[in-house]
């Protein structure tokens, strides 16, 4: 059974959180409950969100109490155990090509060694792995990406890379980010794609929604000026069915 | 077509309007003016609701030059401004003919200054504003030499007006418990309201850094919480146990715990303070915090009713001997408010 918490966030917000620690159910519970929430909108609330493991509600104080609005969202949590709900419908599954070799990975090296593998068999084991758009954030369409393997739980990095290149692929504490725009991180940079988290010119232009799937193929860095010309980088999607 | 050139500009100019909400869900906060009070202001003066784009100017504007007859407010940070040369009053409505130039100079008070053409600047909409958002890589800064598009003055042929309204009023800052205030023991809450900090200058439109003496705060052993949503206005603890207080282009989802979350109410000060700038800060009850909050257009229709017409100031007229001085005389005003 659930035990989500609403707290407030701001005068005009509050938060369903299902979870302080991130799990696949937690971000499960997240989206199903959000889903819900948009298929019943309350009159009042002008937005929803979800992160890794919460649901964000923003309503106008001038058209719904809080007091109101947090009986609802009570009653909608106690409705259904929402850590096992199925994932929400209409999802996409992408495949989208990425350099891991040279200028595109210079943290390659160090991550393969804090995963006792070689660079090559920690490039595979990630390209293997079906990861989950758990969350956008950050800016706008960028995906958090989820779960690699245990043996990924690597710590951010205490100094701060100052920049890495839009497109940048980068890894920590399980999760695979690719950089919508070049930034600062302290995560570690082991590839790169021209898929755009972003791209106004194409539609639509915010192609990833919290719930899809995301696979990695490599592809020579002969490939770069391809895949980085390409819609979406020369990404492929398929329905989920 | 009507258009403002801009022949010099400051380095931390931009478009900002209302910003983007409702944009969580893809990861974009909802950015916009720094000061939204400041750039309401500027809505309010002109006699728009909140949405049209403005000219923000943080420190330090430029010179701008008027192709056609233009109306605009200048509001936010009060700074230097001359339009041709005759010095102009903040916080008002002026007329500009076509041809001649406003210079807008370093900021006297505050931070944050706006420049709003009566009908707003008219550049294409991204993803539904024309704000430059930071971290979200939309929009850019303003350069010398743009040419920026105004879209048409419901209202160009409107008397000048002028602001009465105390849109900074001294006190503390006030801050309402969110997600994480659970975190930090209630010694460290008494700390943090107990502090005099300082505006520190590190501070830019993602947020303001703030430093004080005596202990770093910490929510102790809590720091490897999982990220979540952050607001404008939360008041982040980092590694090092300094508060950070996010401004409209916040990201929107961070792992530093928060200790609490500024008022929208007061926000706008924060957005104004000057490098050394003191401040203090007092919690108050979520149902404090909710008595609090207004809808961009409430606030705007509040400052619309402080709005009133201002009699021409002398110095500002070139062409004074073809009024008629003896039958209509200029009255000064008794709040003449130039020099605040």
């Amino acid at each position: 059974m659930s035990n989500a918490e609403i707290l407030p966030l701001g005068p005009d917000g509050a938060l369903i959180r299902f979870a302080d620690s991130l799990s696949e159910p937690a971000n499960r519970a997240a989206l199903a409950y959000r889903a819900a929430l948009d298929a019943a909108p309350v009159d009042g609330v002008v937005e929803t969100a979800t992160s890794l493991t919460s649901v964000f509600v923003r309503f106008r104080p001038d058209r719904i109490s809080r007091a109101v609005l947090v009986d609802r969202l009570g009653d909608l949590n106690a409705a259904q155990d929402w850590w096992a709900a199925d994932l929400p419908a209409g999802r996409t599954r992408w495949h989208i090509p990425a350099v891991f070799e040279g200028d595109a990975s210079p943290d390659l090296e160090d991550v393969a060694r804090d995963l006792s593998l070689d660079p090559a068999a920690a490039v595979a084991e990630l390209a293997d792995t079906s990861l989950r758009v758990l969350a956008l954030g950050f800016a706008p369409g960028q995906p958090y990406l989820g779960f690699l393997p245990e043996r990924w739980d690597l710590p951010r990095r205490t100094e701060v890379t100052p920049e890495v290149p839009q497109g940048a692929v980068v890894v920590a504490v399980r999760q695979v980010i690719p950089f919508a725009n070049a930034a600062p991180t302290g995560w570690r940079q082991i590839g790169r794609t021209g898929f755009r988290c972003y791209d106004p010119k194409l539609e639509p232009p915010l192609p990833l929604k919290p719930g899809d799937e995301v696979q990695f193929q490599p592809v020579p860095s002969s490939d770069w000026a391809r895949i980085s010309a390409a819609p979406y980088g020369d990404a492929d999607r398929e329905a989920i069915a | 077509m009507t258009a403002l050139q801009i022949e010099r500009v400051g380095p931390a100019v931009s478009l900002q309007d209302a910003g983007r909400p409702g944009g969580l869900g893809i990861g974009l906060s909802r950015g916009g003016a720094a000061d939204r009070l400041g750039y309401i202001a500027a809505c309010a003066l002109v006699g728009s609701r909140p949405g049209i784009a403005a000219v923000e100017m943080a420190g330090f504007g430029g010179r701008f030059r008027f192709e056609t007859p233009t109306r605009f407010a200048l509001a936010g940070a009060t700074m230097r401004a001359t339009l041709d040369g005759a010095p102009l009053e903040w916080n008002a409505t002026h007329l500009a003919e076509a041809g001649s130039s406003l210079d807008i100079g370093a900021a006297e008070a505050g931070v944050y200054g706006y420049l709003l053409p009566g009908g707003g600047v008219d550049t294409p909409l991204e993803l539904g504003g024309r704000g430059f958002h930071t971290i979200a890589g939309l929009g850019a800064r303003l350069t010398e030499g743009q040419v920026l598009p105004l879209a048409g003055d419901p209202h160009a042929d409107a008397a000048p007006v002028r602001m009465g309204a105390e849109l900074y009023p001294p006190g503390p800052i006030r801050v309402m418990p969110g997600p994480q205030t659970a975190l930090f023991p209630p010694e460290q809450i008494e700390a943090f309201v107990g502090t005099t900090f300082r505006r520190s200058p590190r501070a830019n439109r993602q947020g303001v850094r703030l430093d004080h003496d005596g202990a770093p705060f910490s929510a102790g052993a809590q720091l490897t919480q999982v990220s979540d949503f952050i607001s404008e206005g939360d008041i982040q603890m980092t590694g090092d146990g300094t508060p950070y207080v996010l401004l409209a282009d916040c990201q929107t989802m961070g792992g530093y715990p928060r200790i609490g979350t500024v008022l929208p109410v007061d926000l706008p000060r924060i957005a104004q303070l000057q490098p050394g700038d003191e401040l203090r800060f007092q919690m108050v009850s979520l149902d404090e915090a909710e008595a609090l909050w207004q809808s961009d257009d409430a606030i705007c229709s509040t400052l619309r009713s402080k709005v009133s017409p201002r009699v021409r100031d002398p110095r500002e007229m070139t062409d004074l001997l073809s009024y008629d001085l003896i039958d209509r005389p200029v009255i000064d005003s008794e709040e003449s408010d130039t020099k605040r």
